[in-house]
C-alpha cells in the first residue's frame, strides 16, 4: 500500500521514542541506593525490610549503601540528638545530585516522644526531607510505601525542574557546594 | 562470707575521721555515711584500703539537685566485692556502704576519688555534665574560663548549662538549630 514501517532486520534490536525525562526518572526510581543512617529502633524495622520477607531489593535497593559518596538516599531511622545533627548534616552534604531523603519514624520527623533539651525536633530543621514515614517505629510495610511515594515524586520530576528546585534548596538552606 | 553490718561500718569512720564525718543516717532504705568534701579523698583511700573495709568496688555515683536548700549532693554507692573467677571461692558481697557528700549550689567542689576507684572517671564526667558538680583534680580536666573542670561526656563540648539541675533553662536554639520544648514552634522551609 506504499506505506512501509521501519523494522530491524532479524537478530537486532528495534528502538522506540520516548521524552528523555522517563528514561532518566524511570533509571533514577529503580536504582535508588539507600544510605541508612540507623540511630535507634526505627533501624531494626529498616533492616527487616532490607531482609528477605520484606525483601527492599524489589524496588532496586538491594545496596545498601555505607558511603554516602555512592548513595542517593538518606534513611534516617531514629533519633538525632543535636551531638549527632552534625554527623548527619556532613553525611547529606556527602552524597552526590541527584539525593533524595526519608524521613522515618516520628522521633526523625518531628522529635518524637524526646521532647527534651537533647533532642533535635525533626530532621527537617537540618536537612531537607522529601518522605515523612509516620509510626514508633513503622513497620516495613509504611516504609515501602514511603519509598514508593518517592519513587512517585521521582517519576514525576523533570530534570529542568530538578535542577531549579536544587538550586533553590541549597539556596534555602544556605548549603556550600 | 559475712560482713560488716552499717552500724559496724559506721563506727569504724566515724572512730577513725572523728570530726570528718558529719553523720550517719542508718535508720533509712539507704543507709549512708556524710563525709565533709575536703576530707573524702582520705576517707575514701581507707574505704578502699583498710581490711576492714574493702570496698573495691564503686557502683554509682549520683548526683541529687537540693534546690529548696540551696545545696548539690553526690552519693557514691560503695561494694566489697570478694571471690574469685574460675576459683573455689565464689563471688559475694558481703558489705556495701552509701557515702554522701553535701556542698553548696554557689560553689560546689568536691575533690576527684578516680584515683582511688577508676570507676569515679566517667562518673564524675556524667555528674559534672548534667548537674555541674565540679571534681577538682578529675584526670581528664579540660581549662575553661572558671578553671578546670571535667570533660564533659554526654552532651556536645560546646553545650552550655547542666541539663540536670531544677532551675536550667531550655535552649531555643543550638548551632542555628531550632530547639523546641513547646508545641507550636515554627520550622525552616526547604
Amino acid at each position: 500500500m506504499g506505506l512501509s514501517l521501519p523494522t530491524a532486520p532479524r537478530g537486532e534490536a528495534g528502538f522506540f521514542t520516548t521524552k528523555l525525562d522517563v528514561v532518566v526518572n524511570w533509571a533514577r526510581q529503580n536504582s535508588l541506593w539507600p544510605m541508612p543512617f540507623g540511630t535507634a529502633c526505627c533501624a531494626i524495622e529498616m533492616m527487616a525490610s532490607a531482609a528477605s520477607k520484606y525483601d527492599l531489593s524489589r524496588f532496586g535497593m538491594e545496596r545498601m549503601s555505607f558511603s554516602p559518596r555512592q548513595a542517593d538516599l538518606l534513611i534516617c531511622a531514629g533519633r538525632v540528638a543535636y551531638k549527632m545533627a552534625p554527623v548527619l548534616r556532613r553525611i547529606w552534604d556527602q552524597m552526590m545530585q541527584p539525593k533524595w531523603s526519608i524521613s522515618m519514624g516520628a522521633c526523625a520527623s518531628s522529635g518524637g516522644v524526646f521532647d527534651a533539651y537533647s533532642m533535635v525536633q525533626g530532621i527537617d530543621t537540618i536537612i531537607p526531607v522529601d518522605v515523612y514515614v509516620p509510626g514508633c517505629p513503622p513497620r516495613p510495610e509504611a516504609l515501602l510505601e514511603g519509598l514508593m511515594r518517592l519513587q512517585d515524586k521521582i517519576k514525576n520530576a523533570t530534570i529542568a525542574k530538578d535542577r531549579w528546585q536544587t538550586a533553590k534548596r541549597q539556596a534555602l538552606a544556605g548549603a556550600t557546594p | 562470707v559475712e560482713g560488716l553490718a552499717p552500724e559496724h561500718i559506721a563506727d569504724i569512720l566515724t572512730d577513725t575521721f572523728g570530726e570528718k564525718i558529719q553523720g550517719t543516717v542508718l535508720d533509712s532504705a539507704h543507709p549512708h555515711v556524710r563525709v565533709r568534701p575536703d576530707a573524702w579523698p582520705e576517707v575514701a583511700k581507707f574505704l578502699r584500703g583498710d581490711p576492714r573495709m574493702k570496698f573495691n568496688m564503686l557502683r554509682c555515683i549520683s548526683s541529687v539537685d537540693q534546690l529548696e536548700d540551696d545545696r548539690f549532693e553526690a552519693v557514691y554507692d560503695l561494694d566489697c566485692m570478694l571471690g574469685e573467677t574460675n576459683g573455689p571461692k565464689n563471688w559475694s558481697r558481703p558489705q556495701n556502704v552509701s557515702i554522701k557528700i553535701s556542698v553548696p549550689r554557689s560553689d560546689p567542689h568536691i575533690p576527684s576519688v578516680a584515683d582511688v576507684w577508676p570507676a569515679a572517671d566517667w562518673h564524675e564526667r556524667e555528674a559534672y555534665d548534667l548537674m555541674g558538680i565540679v571534681f577538682d583534680g578529675h584526670p581528664d580536666s579540660v581549662d575553661t574560663p572558671e578553671g578546670k573542670r571535667p570533660r564533659r561526656i554526654l552532651c556536645p563540648d560546646d553545650w552550655e548549662g547542666h541539663p540536670l539541675r531544677k532551675d536550667y533553662a531550655f535552649p531555643m536554639e543550638y548551632h542555628g538549630i531550632p530547639a523546641v520544648t513547646e508545641y507550636g514552634q515554627t520550622r525552616p522551609v526547604h
